[in-house]
């Protein structure tokens, strides 16, 4: 019996971590080979280095160009976060607290954005964005990016809202609070765990962005980390040690904010999958 | 709106309908509801009613669109031999997440489902990919594939046959592409098992265990079936996904060679954008929304009533 459970653990255990080095092999080949030489590189991918090498790191890390991208990135990211939560929230509001003809319609025409993929409109926006003027501009990402993401927001803040305490309202209203200021002052502060959520989400998706960028960004002074990424790949492609050196330098800060917060990511990306 | 407060007690006939107006539930609709609808139709309805009309031009994006062509574009695309292997593509995408990838999500899910710290590390070791952008995914796994750099280049020096370059491979390169999926997006779906398996009550478990089920029978007649709606869920994501599959193949194989692995989008990016014919590539979007709005549809339809 006993002998059995302890088998069954073994292969239990054994199998995860089978898996666990295909998910981190692949990682750690990258963050080792940007301290590896090339021709350390061609013999073995995956060993320690014999020798560590800082200098690509450090060639890398004094790039003002890498600084750039991740900077443009971080921006880009922060205002679609700041966009989507503002706009975002204060139309789910409408939709939680006030009834009107056509309340119905409405959320449901912003609820289309749910439907298809970014991708299917992605050449007359590109040509939108060129007649407005907005190629190579921060706003040819963000405002885009922020009207995708709204329908998701709206509906998770939708639900959120709604879910509030309704008697905190109808006290607040009595007393003569304006439905904008209770908006201000106790819908948004009571909500902060949705916020969170859907801001985590939001700064991802956005971080991560790639498709979008590459269509309306053309200058090397716009360009957001994963293009700058591909620029430099396609810079020294035989270089690979310089290549996963910078790989590793920009997913690092993804780890780094995954492990901080965690709990929004996997809430938010799992919380609303398993109610619905 | 401080005098107007102030004096509402005292002049009420008159500043009651102002305040109405101003901070009344029409005045929150009329100033909060209007960004999300504009920026809204803006840069997602208009776009996307232009994709439906710009598909019937031929059109390379610059001044009005006015060689009307029909039905020209979509006949093109169904004949091009490249979208045909980009739709059979998007196919195989589905296909190895519904015969691979959640199998495993859920093998793992019922391994790891229980709250111990040595479950919580394998958790976010598994969970990891799927937080990478896929760029870097895409980008780290055609360094692995490298015939001449990377693991597979280890491989086939310790076999001692000639380095093997699986993303130049027309038969392969596809392959390559789909391990890459599986690797980045098995650990999301195994998330969303871990939650639902953790929301199964503890009594039905045990009620199952006192009646003599086995192991492999609570899993089959009772942990399953409570999270059907999770695996559903998860499946649905897997399959819209699957319609979407862009920036992983750019860095691996670019769509090449011979146009032999591009799915629906990187091919609309190839034959659309990249050359600028925007007629072209709007019929193709067309054809990725119908598939869209068809799969959410049916699926809704199929699976997803809720109980009445």
């Amino acid at each position: 019996m006993t002998r059995s459970n302890i088998l069954r653990e073994i292969i239990r255990v054994g199998f995860l971590c089978i898996v666990a080095s295909f998910v981190l092999g692949p990682l750690a080949a990258t963050v080792l080979g940007g301290f590896k030489s090339n021709t350390e590189i061609q013999t073995s991918a995956l060993s320690l280095p014999e020798i560590w090498r800082f200098d690509i790191y450090a060639d890398i890390l004094s790039d003002p160009g890498f600084w750039r991208y991740l900077g443009n990135s971080l921006i880009i990211s922060v205002a679609t976060v700041v966009l989507t939560l503002l706009v975002g929230s204060a139309a789910a509001y409408v939709f939680a607290q006030v009834r009107f003809f056509g309340s119905k319609m409405l959320f449901s025409y912003l609820s289309l954005g749910l439907m298809f993929p970014f991708a299917t409109a992605i050449l007359p926006l590109f040509v939108q964005v060129r007649d407005l003027g907005l190629l190579d501009t921060y706003w040819a990402v963000i405002l885009p990016q922020t009207a995708f993401g709204l329908s998701l927001a709206i509906l998770l803040f939708r639900t959120f809202f709604s879910e509030l305490p309704k008697e905190l309202f109808e006290a607040a209203y009595v007393e003569g609070c304006s439905y904008i200021r209770f908006f201000w002052q106790f819908t948004l502060p009571l909500s902060t765990p949705i916020l969170a959520t859907v801001g985590v989400f939001v700064f991802v998706q956005s971080w991560n962005n790639f498709l979008l960028p590459l269509v309306v960004l053309n200058s090397r002074e716009a360009f957001t980390w994963p293009l700058g990424m591909m620029q430099y790949r396609g810079e020294f492609s035989v270089e690979w040690n310089r290549t996963l050196a910078f790989v590793t330098l920009t997913i690092l800060p993804a780890v780094v904010f995954f492990v901080a917060a965690q709990k929004y990511i996997v809430a938010g990306l799992t919380g609303g999958a398993v109610k619905g | 709106m401080a005098a107007v407060n102030t004096h509402a007690e005292a002049d009420s006939a008159i500043a009651t309908p102002r305040r109405k107006i101003l901070s009344g539930p029409l005045g929150a609709a009329l100033i909060l509801l209007p960004p999300a609808l504009v920026l809204f139709t803006l840069f997602v309805i208009y776009p996307l009613a232009g994709s439906g009309l710009y598909a019937f031009y031929d059109w390379n994006g610059y001044g009005t669109p006015t060689d009307f062509v029909g039905f020209e574009n979509f006949e093109r695309m169904m004949g091009h031999s490249a979208f045909q292997q980009s739709v059979v593509n998007s196919l195989q995408v589905i296909a190895v997440s519904l015969i691979v990838q959640l199998p495993l999500a859920l093998l793992l899910a019922l391994l790891i489902y229980r709250r111990t710290p040595e479950n919580t590390a394998f958790r976010l070791i598994f969970f990891l990919p799927y937080i990478l952008a896929e760029i870097a995914a895409g980008l780290i796994w055609s360094f692995i594939m490298d015939g001449n750099f990377g693991v597979v280049a280890d491989i086939t020096r310790a076999l001692g046959v000639d380095p093997y370059f699986i993303t130049s491979d027309r038969s392969w390169a596809f392959t390559a592409v789909l391990v890459v999926i599986v690797w980045k997006y098995f650990g999301f779906h195994m998330m969303i098992y871990i939650a639902a398996l953790q929301g199964v009550p503890k009594d039905m478990i045990e009620a199952a265990r006192i009646e003599g089920a086995s192991r492999l029978g609570v899993i089959r007649h009772v942990q399953i079936p409570m999270i059907k709606p999770a695996i559903i869920v998860s499946v649905f994501f897997s399959v819209i996904g699957a319609l979407q599959v862009f920036d992983v193949v750019i860095p691996l194989t670019n769509g090449g060679p011979a146009n032999s692995s591009h799915t629906i989008v990187t091919y609309l990016y190839t034959f659309g954008l990249a050359r600028l014919k925007i007629g072209y590539g709007s019929a193709i979007g067309v054809v990725l929304f119908i598939a869209a709005v068809l799969v959410a549809v049916f699926y809704q339809r199929l699976f997803m009533r809720k109980p009445a």
